[in-house]
Protein backbone atom coordinates (compact mmCIF):
# COMPACT_ATOMS: atom_id res chain seq x y z
CA UNK A 1 0.00 0.00 0.00
CA UNK A 2 1.32 3.42 -0.77
CA UNK A 3 2.44 5.95 1.99
CA UNK A 4 -0.12 8.27 1.05
CA UNK A 5 -2.88 5.72 0.93
CA UNK A 6 -1.81 4.59 4.43
CA UNK A 7 -1.01 7.54 5.92
CA UNK A 8 -4.61 9.17 5.27
CA UNK A 9 -6.16 6.15 7.49
CA UNK A 10 -3.51 6.55 10.50
CA UNK A 11 -5.87 7.87 13.21
CA UNK A 12 -8.78 4.97 11.76
CA UNK A 13 -5.91 2.42 11.89
CA UNK A 14 -3.73 3.02 14.80
CA UNK A 15 -6.87 4.16 17.32
CA UNK A 16 -9.61 2.15 16.16
CA UNK A 17 -11.87 5.54 14.81
CA UNK A 18 -14.56 4.68 12.76
CA UNK A 19 -18.08 6.92 12.36
CA UNK A 20 -21.42 7.78 13.66
CA UNK A 21 -24.49 8.58 11.94
CA UNK A 22 -26.18 10.91 14.55
CA UNK A 23 -29.35 10.60 12.40
CA UNK A 24 -30.34 7.36 13.23
CA UNK A 25 -27.38 6.72 15.42
CA UNK A 26 -26.27 3.79 13.61
CA UNK A 27 -21.73 3.21 14.13
CA UNK A 28 -19.59 2.19 11.19
CA UNK A 29 -16.25 0.83 11.21
CA UNK A 30 -14.34 0.48 8.54
CA UNK A 31 -15.19 4.32 8.67
CA UNK A 32 -18.23 5.26 6.30
CA UNK A 33 -18.85 9.09 5.04
CA UNK A 34 -22.78 8.09 4.29
CA UNK A 35 -24.72 6.05 6.02
CA UNK A 36 -26.72 3.87 3.70
CA UNK A 37 -29.61 3.87 5.57
CA UNK A 38 -30.35 7.70 6.33
CA UNK A 39 -27.62 8.59 2.97
CA UNK A 40 -27.82 12.31 1.95
CA UNK A 41 -30.13 13.30 5.05
CA UNK A 42 -27.66 11.50 7.57
CA UNK A 43 -25.12 13.51 9.60
CA UNK A 44 -21.62 11.60 9.99
CA UNK A 45 -19.03 12.20 13.21
CA UNK A 46 -16.17 10.53 14.19
CA UNK A 47 -16.21 7.87 16.67
CA UNK A 48 -13.93 6.08 18.84
CA UNK A 49 -14.48 2.62 19.50
CA UNK A 50 -14.25 1.04 22.85
CA UNK A 51 -12.13 -1.71 21.59
CA UNK A 52 -14.06 -4.38 22.75
CA UNK A 53 -15.78 -7.38 21.03
CA UNK A 54 -16.70 -10.91 20.22
CA UNK A 55 -14.98 -13.05 17.36
CA UNK A 56 -18.02 -13.77 15.07
CA UNK A 57 -16.23 -16.24 12.85
CA UNK A 58 -12.42 -17.35 11.98
CA UNK A 59 -10.23 -19.24 9.97
CA UNK A 60 -5.87 -20.00 10.07
CA UNK A 61 -4.28 -18.31 7.40
CA UNK A 62 -1.67 -21.27 6.35
CA UNK A 63 -1.17 -19.76 2.91
CA UNK A 64 -0.93 -16.44 2.54
CA UNK A 65 0.36 -13.15 0.05
CA UNK A 66 4.22 -12.22 0.03
CA UNK A 67 3.72 -9.40 2.36
CA UNK A 68 2.84 -11.82 5.02
CA UNK A 69 3.86 -15.10 4.21
CA UNK A 70 6.10 -14.61 6.74
CA UNK A 71 3.88 -14.43 9.34
CA UNK A 72 1.85 -18.11 8.79
CA UNK A 73 -0.27 -19.55 10.34
CA UNK A 74 -2.07 -16.47 12.03
CA UNK A 75 -5.81 -16.01 13.51
CA UNK A 76 -7.89 -14.05 11.03
CA UNK A 77 -11.37 -12.61 11.87
CA UNK A 78 -14.53 -11.00 11.54
CA UNK A 79 -14.82 -9.02 15.05
CA UNK A 80 -17.99 -7.61 16.09
CA UNK A 81 -17.31 -4.34 18.22
CA UNK A 82 -19.95 -3.90 21.56
CA UNK A 83 -21.14 -0.82 19.34
CA UNK A 84 -22.50 -2.95 16.60
CA UNK A 85 -19.91 -2.54 13.77
CA UNK A 86 -17.98 -5.46 12.07
CA UNK A 87 -14.51 -5.60 11.12
CA UNK A 88 -11.77 -7.99 9.41
CA UNK A 89 -8.89 -7.93 11.77
CA UNK A 90 -5.65 -10.36 12.90
CA UNK A 91 -6.50 -12.03 16.44
CA UNK A 92 -3.31 -12.66 18.28
CA UNK A 93 -3.42 -16.07 19.39
CA UNK A 94 -2.70 -19.60 18.72
CA UNK A 95 -4.38 -21.22 15.79
CA UNK A 96 -6.08 -23.90 18.78
CA UNK A 97 -7.48 -21.00 20.82
CA UNK A 98 -9.16 -19.19 18.24
CA UNK A 99 -13.01 -19.69 18.69
CA UNK A 100 -15.92 -18.29 17.74
CA UNK A 101 -18.23 -16.40 20.55
CA UNK A 102 -14.67 -15.52 21.96
CA UNK A 103 -14.20 -11.99 23.91
CA UNK A 104 -11.38 -10.60 22.35
CA UNK A 105 -10.03 -6.44 22.80
CA UNK A 106 -7.81 -4.14 20.42
CA UNK A 107 -4.37 -3.83 20.47
CA UNK A 108 -2.00 -1.61 18.67
CA UNK A 109 0.61 -4.07 16.49
CA UNK A 110 3.02 -4.27 13.48
CA UNK A 111 0.55 -5.73 10.63
CA UNK A 112 3.08 -6.00 7.64
CA UNK A 113 5.60 -4.11 5.45
CA UNK A 114 6.24 -2.71 1.94
CA UNK A 115 9.13 -4.94 1.42
CA UNK A 116 12.42 -4.94 3.76
CA UNK A 117 12.95 -1.08 3.57
CA UNK A 118 9.78 0.33 2.56
CA UNK A 119 7.00 1.58 4.79
CA UNK A 120 6.14 -0.51 8.17
CA UNK A 121 2.09 -0.52 8.50
CA UNK A 122 1.11 -0.21 11.74
CA UNK A 123 -2.63 -1.01 12.83
CA UNK A 124 -5.28 -2.72 15.21
CA UNK A 125 -5.29 -6.45 16.20
CA UNK A 126 -7.29 -8.05 18.77
CA UNK A 127 -6.15 -10.33 21.62
CA UNK A 128 -8.50 -12.80 23.64
CA UNK A 129 -9.49 -10.69 27.24
CA UNK A 130 -10.76 -14.08 28.39
CA UNK B 1 -36.95 -5.45 -25.16
CA UNK B 2 -36.48 -8.22 -28.12
CA UNK B 3 -35.52 -12.08 -26.87
CA UNK B 4 -32.27 -12.73 -27.39
CA UNK B 5 -30.74 -15.94 -28.60
CA UNK B 6 -26.94 -17.83 -28.39
CA UNK B 7 -25.92 -19.15 -31.62
CA UNK B 8 -22.28 -20.27 -31.05
CA UNK B 9 -19.99 -21.19 -28.73
CA UNK B 10 -16.36 -21.45 -28.07
CA UNK B 11 -13.78 -22.35 -25.24
CA UNK B 12 -9.89 -22.86 -24.83
CA UNK B 13 -8.68 -25.28 -23.22
CA UNK B 14 -8.58 -24.21 -19.85
CA UNK B 15 -4.76 -25.11 -17.59
CA UNK B 16 -1.53 -23.69 -17.68
CA UNK B 17 -0.81 -22.15 -20.96
CA UNK B 18 3.21 -21.22 -20.63
CA UNK B 19 3.53 -20.94 -24.59
CA UNK B 20 0.21 -19.20 -25.24
CA UNK B 21 -0.45 -15.14 -24.55
CA UNK B 22 -3.47 -13.51 -23.67
CA UNK B 23 -4.15 -12.21 -26.98
CA UNK B 24 -3.79 -15.21 -29.07
CA UNK B 25 -5.87 -17.28 -25.98
CA UNK B 26 -8.81 -14.69 -26.60
CA UNK B 27 -8.20 -14.92 -30.59
CA UNK B 28 -8.71 -18.79 -30.36
CA UNK B 29 -12.14 -18.79 -28.10
CA UNK B 30 -13.08 -16.35 -30.30
CA UNK B 31 -12.45 -18.03 -33.19
CA UNK B 32 -14.26 -21.08 -31.98
CA UNK B 33 -17.12 -19.46 -31.30
CA UNK B 34 -17.40 -17.82 -34.94
CA UNK B 35 -17.04 -21.12 -36.64
CA UNK B 36 -19.68 -22.59 -34.59
CA UNK B 37 -21.84 -19.35 -35.51
CA UNK B 38 -21.01 -19.57 -39.03
CA UNK B 39 -20.19 -16.14 -39.32
CA UNK B 40 -17.36 -14.13 -39.85
CA UNK B 41 -15.80 -11.04 -37.68
CA UNK B 42 -16.79 -8.39 -40.01
CA UNK B 43 -20.55 -9.61 -39.16
CA UNK B 44 -20.01 -8.67 -35.80
CA UNK B 45 -21.63 -5.20 -34.43
CA UNK B 46 -19.62 -5.52 -31.20
CA UNK B 47 -17.49 -7.19 -28.10
CA UNK B 48 -18.10 -7.49 -24.40
CA UNK B 49 -14.98 -9.15 -22.98
CA UNK B 50 -14.87 -10.22 -19.32
CA UNK B 51 -11.76 -9.74 -18.02
CA UNK B 52 -10.56 -9.28 -13.94
CA UNK B 53 -6.99 -8.30 -13.98
CA UNK B 54 -5.13 -8.07 -17.13
CA UNK B 55 -3.50 -4.88 -15.59
CA UNK B 56 -1.73 -6.98 -12.99
CA UNK B 57 -1.70 -10.17 -14.05
CA UNK B 58 0.01 -9.17 -17.90
CA UNK B 59 0.54 -5.22 -17.11
CA UNK B 60 -2.06 -4.87 -19.72
CA UNK B 61 -4.86 -2.57 -19.70
CA UNK B 62 -7.26 -0.98 -22.71
CA UNK B 63 -8.24 -5.03 -22.87
CA UNK B 64 -11.45 -4.09 -25.09
CA UNK B 65 -9.27 -2.41 -28.05
CA UNK B 66 -6.26 -5.10 -27.94
CA UNK B 67 -8.75 -7.95 -28.43
CA UNK B 68 -10.68 -6.37 -31.37
CA UNK B 69 -7.28 -5.48 -32.63
CA UNK B 70 -5.77 -8.78 -32.78
CA UNK B 71 -9.38 -10.48 -33.09
CA UNK B 72 -9.11 -8.83 -37.16
CA UNK B 73 -11.61 -6.13 -35.89
CA UNK B 74 -9.86 -2.77 -35.21
CA UNK B 75 -9.93 -1.82 -38.83
CA UNK B 76 -13.70 -2.56 -39.48
CA UNK B 77 -13.71 0.06 -35.89
CA UNK B 78 -15.79 -2.56 -34.01
CA UNK B 79 -16.48 -1.24 -30.42
CA UNK B 80 -15.47 -2.98 -27.97
CA UNK B 81 -15.94 -3.09 -24.02
CA UNK B 82 -14.17 -4.39 -21.25
CA UNK B 83 -16.17 -5.31 -18.43
CA UNK B 84 -15.34 -6.21 -14.98
CA UNK B 85 -16.52 -7.35 -11.49
CA UNK B 86 -13.83 -9.50 -10.18
CA UNK B 87 -14.69 -13.07 -11.07
CA UNK B 88 -17.94 -12.51 -12.07
CA UNK B 89 -16.21 -10.41 -15.36
CA UNK B 90 -17.38 -13.26 -17.52
CA UNK B 91 -21.15 -13.30 -16.66
CA UNK B 92 -21.15 -9.50 -16.73
CA UNK B 93 -20.13 -9.81 -20.04
CA UNK B 94 -22.40 -11.61 -21.13
CA UNK B 95 -25.10 -9.60 -19.45
CA UNK B 96 -23.94 -6.85 -21.36
CA UNK B 97 -24.06 -8.40 -24.41
CA UNK B 98 -27.51 -9.66 -23.50
CA UNK B 99 -28.72 -6.12 -22.68
CA UNK B 100 -27.28 -4.50 -25.73
CA UNK B 101 -29.27 -7.27 -28.23
CA UNK B 102 -32.52 -6.92 -26.05
CA UNK B 103 -32.54 -3.30 -26.42
CA UNK B 104 -32.43 -3.61 -30.38
CA UNK B 105 -28.76 -1.22 -30.42
CA UNK B 106 -26.85 -3.97 -31.52
CA UNK B 107 -27.57 -7.41 -33.50
CA UNK B 108 -24.54 -9.73 -33.59
CA UNK B 109 -22.50 -9.68 -30.41
CA UNK B 110 -19.98 -11.36 -29.15
CA UNK B 111 -19.30 -11.74 -25.32
CA UNK B 112 -16.51 -13.30 -24.29
CA UNK B 113 -14.06 -13.69 -21.37
CA UNK B 114 -10.46 -14.56 -20.62
CA UNK B 115 -7.20 -14.33 -18.05
CA UNK B 116 -3.88 -15.08 -18.16
CA UNK B 117 -3.12 -16.04 -14.93
CA UNK B 118 0.32 -17.64 -14.84
CA UNK B 119 2.42 -15.27 -16.11
CA UNK B 120 2.66 -13.95 -11.88
CA UNK B 121 3.99 -16.00 -9.06
CA UNK B 122 1.44 -17.99 -6.50
CA UNK B 123 1.78 -15.48 -3.85
CA UNK B 124 0.90 -12.44 -6.62
CA UNK B 125 -1.96 -14.19 -7.52
CA UNK B 126 -3.17 -14.41 -4.17
CA UNK B 127 -2.57 -11.40 -3.64
CA UNK B 128 -4.01 -10.12 -7.41
CA UNK B 129 -7.58 -12.15 -6.29
CA UNK B 130 -7.69 -10.70 -3.04
CA UNK B 131 -8.42 -7.35 -4.83
CA UNK B 132 -11.50 -8.94 -5.44
CA UNK B 133 -12.60 -8.06 -1.71
CA UNK B 134 -11.78 -5.14 0.04
CA UNK B 135 -8.12 -4.15 -0.39
CA UNK B 136 -8.01 -1.25 2.37
CA UNK B 137 -10.12 -3.25 5.49
CA UNK B 138 -10.06 -6.77 4.71
CA UNK B 139 -6.19 -7.61 2.20
CA UNK B 140 -4.63 -4.96 4.91
CA UNK B 141 -5.46 -7.00 7.37
CA UNK B 142 -4.17 -9.94 6.19
CA UNK B 143 -6.81 -11.31 4.42
CA UNK B 144 -6.58 -13.66 1.16
CA UNK B 145 -9.35 -14.61 -0.87
CA UNK B 146 -9.38 -18.26 0.64
CA UNK B 147 -9.18 -17.43 3.72
CA UNK B 148 -12.35 -15.32 3.43
CA UNK B 149 -14.23 -17.97 2.23
CA UNK B 150 -12.71 -20.12 4.86
CA UNK B 151 -14.87 -17.60 7.59
CA UNK B 152 -18.13 -17.93 5.88
CA UNK B 153 -16.95 -22.29 6.00
CA UNK B 154 -16.30 -21.88 10.11
CA UNK B 155 -19.41 -19.55 10.46
CA UNK B 156 -21.66 -21.89 8.58
CA UNK B 157 -20.33 -25.33 10.13
CA UNK B 158 -20.82 -23.62 13.14
CA UNK B 159 -24.52 -22.87 12.43
CA UNK B 160 -25.52 -26.13 10.15
CA UNK B 161 -25.19 -29.72 9.91
CA UNK B 162 -22.21 -29.96 7.35
CA UNK B 163 -19.39 -32.39 7.48
CA UNK B 164 -15.93 -31.99 6.25
CA UNK B 165 -16.32 -35.23 4.49
CA UNK B 166 -19.45 -33.55 2.75
CA UNK B 167 -17.62 -30.60 1.62
CA UNK B 168 -15.24 -32.96 0.36
CA UNK B 169 -17.66 -34.75 -1.91
CA UNK B 170 -18.42 -31.20 -3.78
CA UNK B 171 -14.48 -31.63 -4.77
CA UNK B 172 -15.00 -35.32 -5.58
CA UNK B 173 -17.99 -34.94 -7.42
CA UNK B 174 -16.49 -31.61 -9.83
CA UNK B 175 -13.31 -33.71 -10.40
CA UNK B 176 -15.74 -36.33 -11.73
CA UNK B 177 -17.02 -34.44 -13.86
CA UNK B 178 -14.25 -32.77 -15.18
CA UNK B 179 -12.24 -36.21 -15.81
CA UNK B 180 -15.11 -36.40 -18.69
CA UNK B 181 -14.72 -32.61 -19.85
CA UNK B 182 -12.19 -32.57 -22.74
CA UNK B 183 -11.81 -29.16 -21.98
CA UNK B 184 -10.82 -29.28 -17.78
CA UNK B 185 -8.15 -28.83 -16.41
CA UNK B 186 -7.95 -31.26 -14.07
CA UNK B 187 -9.56 -34.45 -15.30
CA UNK B 188 -8.39 -36.73 -12.64
CA UNK B 189 -10.76 -38.11 -10.31
CA UNK B 190 -10.26 -37.99 -6.80
CA UNK B 191 -11.26 -39.29 -3.22
CA UNK B 192 -12.51 -37.63 -0.05
CA UNK B 193 -9.43 -38.76 0.82
CA UNK B 194 -7.58 -36.85 -1.19
CA UNK B 195 -8.89 -33.48 0.04
CA UNK B 196 -9.02 -34.77 3.64
CA UNK B 197 -5.05 -35.14 3.00
CA UNK B 198 -4.54 -32.10 0.90
CA UNK B 199 -2.61 -29.40 2.75
CA UNK B 200 -4.70 -26.39 5.30
CA UNK B 201 -4.61 -23.16 2.86
CA UNK B 202 -7.01 -21.57 5.23
CA UNK B 203 -8.33 -23.51 7.87
CA UNK B 204 -10.95 -25.95 7.98
CA UNK B 205 -10.63 -24.99 3.95
CA UNK B 206 -7.62 -27.62 2.05
CA UNK B 207 -6.24 -27.20 -1.19
CA UNK B 208 -8.57 -29.45 -2.94
CA UNK B 209 -11.61 -26.88 -1.71
CA UNK B 210 -9.80 -24.59 -4.09
CA UNK B 211 -10.44 -23.90 -7.45
CA UNK B 212 -6.75 -23.45 -9.00
CA UNK B 213 -4.89 -21.00 -10.93
CA UNK B 214 -5.55 -21.14 -14.92
CA UNK B 215 -5.40 -19.53 -18.00
CA UNK B 216 -8.28 -19.54 -20.73
CA UNK B 217 -10.45 -17.83 -22.90
CA UNK B 218 -14.26 -18.58 -23.87
CA UNK B 219 -16.57 -16.75 -25.85
CA UNK B 220 -20.27 -16.63 -27.66
CA UNK B 221 -22.59 -15.53 -29.90
CA UNK B 222 -25.82 -13.77 -29.27
CA UNK B 223 -28.31 -12.42 -31.80
CA UNK B 224 -31.98 -11.22 -31.78
CA UNK B 225 -33.74 -14.59 -31.53
CA UNK B 226 -35.94 -13.53 -33.93
CA UNK B 227 -32.87 -13.87 -36.15
CA UNK B 228 -31.23 -17.04 -35.24
CA UNK B 229 -32.87 -19.45 -37.32
CA UNK B 230 -30.75 -17.85 -39.92
CA UNK B 231 -27.63 -18.82 -38.28
CA UNK B 232 -28.11 -22.43 -36.78
CA UNK B 233 -31.02 -24.92 -36.17
CA UNK B 234 -30.32 -25.54 -32.44
CA UNK B 235 -30.82 -21.98 -31.03
CA UNK B 236 -30.21 -21.31 -27.28
CA UNK B 237 -32.34 -19.04 -25.86
CA UNK B 238 -31.60 -16.64 -22.82
CA UNK B 239 -34.32 -16.56 -20.29
CA UNK B 240 -33.23 -14.77 -17.67
CA UNK B 241 -30.27 -12.34 -17.00
CA UNK B 242 -30.34 -11.08 -13.60
CA UNK B 243 -27.50 -8.93 -11.48
CA UNK B 244 -27.41 -8.20 -8.03
CA UNK B 245 -24.55 -6.35 -5.66
CA UNK B 246 -23.77 -6.44 -1.99
CA UNK B 247 -21.25 -4.98 0.37
CA UNK B 248 -17.74 -5.53 -0.77
CA UNK B 249 -16.78 -7.17 2.64
CA UNK B 250 -17.64 -10.05 4.37
CA UNK B 251 -17.64 -8.22 7.25
CA UNK B 252 -20.62 -5.91 6.69
CA UNK B 253 -23.37 -8.53 4.87
CA UNK B 254 -26.52 -9.23 6.70
CA UNK B 255 -25.37 -12.97 7.35
CA UNK B 256 -22.33 -14.42 6.79
CA UNK B 257 -23.08 -17.73 5.40
CA UNK B 258 -25.58 -16.50 2.48
CA UNK B 259 -24.63 -14.36 -0.19
CA UNK B 260 -27.62 -12.11 0.18
CA UNK B 261 -26.86 -11.30 -3.35
CA UNK B 262 -27.25 -14.59 -5.05
CA UNK B 263 -30.65 -14.46 -3.19
CA UNK B 264 -31.56 -11.35 -4.76
CA UNK B 265 -30.48 -12.53 -8.37
CA UNK B 266 -31.71 -15.63 -8.38
CA UNK B 267 -34.99 -14.22 -7.14
CA UNK B 268 -34.97 -12.08 -10.42
CA UNK B 269 -33.64 -14.38 -12.84
CA UNK B 270 -37.13 -16.58 -11.98
CA UNK B 271 -39.33 -13.86 -12.12
CA UNK B 272 -37.91 -12.60 -15.59
CA UNK B 273 -38.02 -16.19 -17.08
CA UNK B 274 -41.52 -17.09 -15.50
CA UNK B 275 -40.09 -20.27 -14.15
CA UNK B 276 -39.62 -22.08 -10.67
CA UNK B 277 -37.00 -24.23 -9.39
CA UNK B 278 -38.72 -27.43 -10.83
CA UNK B 279 -38.22 -26.31 -14.24
CA UNK B 280 -34.53 -26.32 -13.99
CA UNK B 281 -32.54 -29.17 -15.56
CA UNK B 282 -28.88 -28.17 -14.06
CA UNK B 283 -26.78 -25.65 -13.07
CA UNK B 284 -23.50 -24.39 -13.29
CA UNK B 285 -22.34 -22.67 -10.18
CA UNK B 286 -19.44 -20.50 -8.75
CA UNK B 287 -17.70 -23.10 -7.05
CA UNK B 288 -14.47 -21.01 -6.54
CA UNK B 289 -14.42 -23.32 -3.11
CA UNK B 290 -16.22 -26.18 -2.13
CA UNK B 291 -18.51 -24.12 0.68
CA UNK B 292 -19.11 -21.82 -2.38
CA UNK B 293 -20.84 -24.92 -4.10
CA UNK B 294 -22.88 -25.27 -1.07
CA UNK B 295 -23.95 -21.78 -0.15
CA UNK B 296 -25.10 -21.24 -4.00
CA UNK B 297 -27.28 -24.33 -3.88
CA UNK B 298 -29.05 -22.74 -0.82
CA UNK B 299 -29.48 -19.61 -1.75
CA UNK B 300 -30.76 -19.88 -4.85
CA UNK B 301 -33.48 -21.75 -3.70
CA UNK B 302 -33.02 -25.75 -4.82
CA UNK B 303 -32.81 -26.68 -0.78
CA UNK B 304 -33.14 -25.11 2.34
CA UNK B 305 -29.94 -23.65 3.71
CA UNK B 306 -27.80 -26.81 5.77
CA UNK B 307 -29.44 -28.73 3.62
CA UNK B 308 -26.67 -28.83 0.73
CA UNK B 309 -24.00 -31.23 1.91
CA UNK B 310 -26.49 -34.01 2.49
CA UNK B 311 -28.07 -33.59 -0.97
CA UNK B 312 -24.63 -33.54 -2.46
CA UNK B 313 -23.13 -36.68 -0.32
CA UNK B 314 -26.62 -38.33 -1.58
CA UNK B 315 -25.32 -37.77 -5.11
CA UNK B 316 -28.32 -35.38 -6.08
CA UNK B 317 -26.12 -32.85 -7.55
CA UNK B 318 -23.84 -35.34 -9.52
CA UNK B 319 -24.30 -36.47 -13.64
CA UNK B 320 -27.01 -39.05 -12.72
CA UNK B 321 -28.74 -36.94 -10.22
CA UNK B 322 -32.16 -35.46 -9.73
CA UNK B 323 -29.88 -31.84 -10.43
CA UNK B 324 -26.61 -31.82 -11.70
CA UNK B 325 -24.27 -29.23 -10.36
CA UNK B 326 -21.31 -28.01 -12.26
CA UNK B 327 -21.13 -31.17 -14.87
CA UNK B 328 -18.11 -29.15 -16.33
CA UNK B 329 -16.43 -29.83 -13.56
CA UNK B 330 -17.30 -26.62 -11.97
CA UNK B 331 -14.12 -23.70 -11.59
CA UNK B 332 -12.83 -26.86 -9.35
CA UNK B 333 -11.70 -29.42 -11.64
CA UNK B 334 -12.35 -27.40 -15.17
CA UNK B 335 -10.39 -24.42 -13.70
CA UNK B 336 -10.89 -20.85 -13.16
CA UNK B 337 -9.72 -18.18 -14.89
CA UNK B 338 -11.52 -15.65 -13.43
CA UNK B 339 -12.45 -13.62 -16.10
CA UNK B 340 -13.37 -16.44 -18.29
CA UNK B 341 -15.57 -18.47 -16.32
CA UNK B 342 -18.60 -17.16 -16.37
CA UNK B 343 -18.36 -17.29 -20.31
CA UNK B 344 -17.51 -21.05 -19.58
CA UNK B 345 -20.81 -21.37 -17.75
CA UNK B 346 -22.86 -20.43 -20.50
CA UNK B 347 -20.44 -22.57 -23.20
CA UNK B 348 -21.51 -25.47 -20.92
CA UNK B 349 -25.19 -25.00 -20.62
CA UNK B 350 -24.91 -24.31 -24.31
CA UNK B 351 -22.92 -27.58 -24.72
CA UNK B 352 -25.53 -29.56 -22.60
CA UNK B 353 -28.64 -27.96 -23.92
CA UNK B 354 -27.76 -29.28 -27.52
CA UNK B 355 -27.10 -32.39 -26.38
CA UNK B 356 -23.08 -32.04 -27.30
CA UNK B 357 -21.58 -32.67 -23.89
CA UNK B 358 -20.45 -36.16 -25.13
CA UNK B 359 -19.17 -38.14 -21.54
CA UNK B 360 -21.18 -35.69 -19.20
CA UNK B 361 -24.52 -35.33 -21.43
CA UNK B 362 -27.22 -35.14 -19.18
CA UNK B 363 -30.72 -34.42 -19.85
CA UNK B 364 -31.93 -31.24 -19.95
CA UNK B 365 -33.83 -28.64 -21.98
CA UNK B 366 -33.18 -25.66 -19.29
CA UNK B 367 -30.11 -24.51 -17.39
CA UNK B 368 -29.08 -21.62 -15.06
CA UNK B 369 -25.76 -20.10 -14.22
CA UNK B 370 -24.38 -18.59 -11.37
CA UNK B 371 -21.45 -16.52 -11.78
CA UNK B 372 -20.26 -14.47 -8.26
CA UNK B 373 -17.74 -11.43 -8.24
CA UNK B 374 -15.90 -11.42 -5.02
CA UNK B 375 -17.31 -13.33 -1.81
CA UNK B 376 -20.63 -12.45 -2.72
CA UNK B 377 -20.43 -8.69 -3.72
CA UNK B 378 -21.95 -9.23 -7.37
CA UNK B 379 -23.88 -12.41 -8.18
CA UNK B 380 -24.84 -12.83 -11.98
CA UNK B 381 -27.20 -15.39 -13.05
CA UNK B 382 -28.64 -16.60 -16.32
CA UNK B 383 -31.64 -18.90 -17.40
CA UNK B 384 -31.21 -20.55 -20.82
CA UNK B 385 -33.46 -22.47 -22.68
CA UNK B 386 -32.74 -25.14 -25.50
Amino acid sequence: MSVSRFWRKIPQRYNLIGTQCTSCGRYFFPPRSLCPDCRRSGKIVDHKFNGEGTVVTYTVIRSASDQFEHTTPYVLAIVELDEGPRLTTQVACLPEEAKIGMRVRSVFRRIAADGESGTIHYGTKFVPTE
Amino acid sequence: MRDVAVIGVGCTEFGEHWGTSFRDLFVKAGALALEDAGISGENLDALYVGNMSAGRFVEQEHIGALIADYAGLATNHVPSTRVEAACASGGLAFRQAVIAVASGMEEIVVAAGVEKMTDVGTGASVDMLASAADREWEGFAGATFPGLYAMIATDYMHRYPLTREQLAQVAVKNHENGAKNPIAQFRNRITVDTVLNSSLVADPLRLFDCSPITDGAAAVVVVPLERAREFTDSPVRVLASAQASDTIALHDRRDISTLDASVAAGKRAFAQAGLTHKDIDMLEVHDCFTIAEICAIEDLGFCKKGEAGRLTEEGVTALGGEIPVNTSGGLKACGHPVGATGIKQIYEIVNQLRGEAAGRQVDAEIGMAHNVGGTGATVVVHILGA
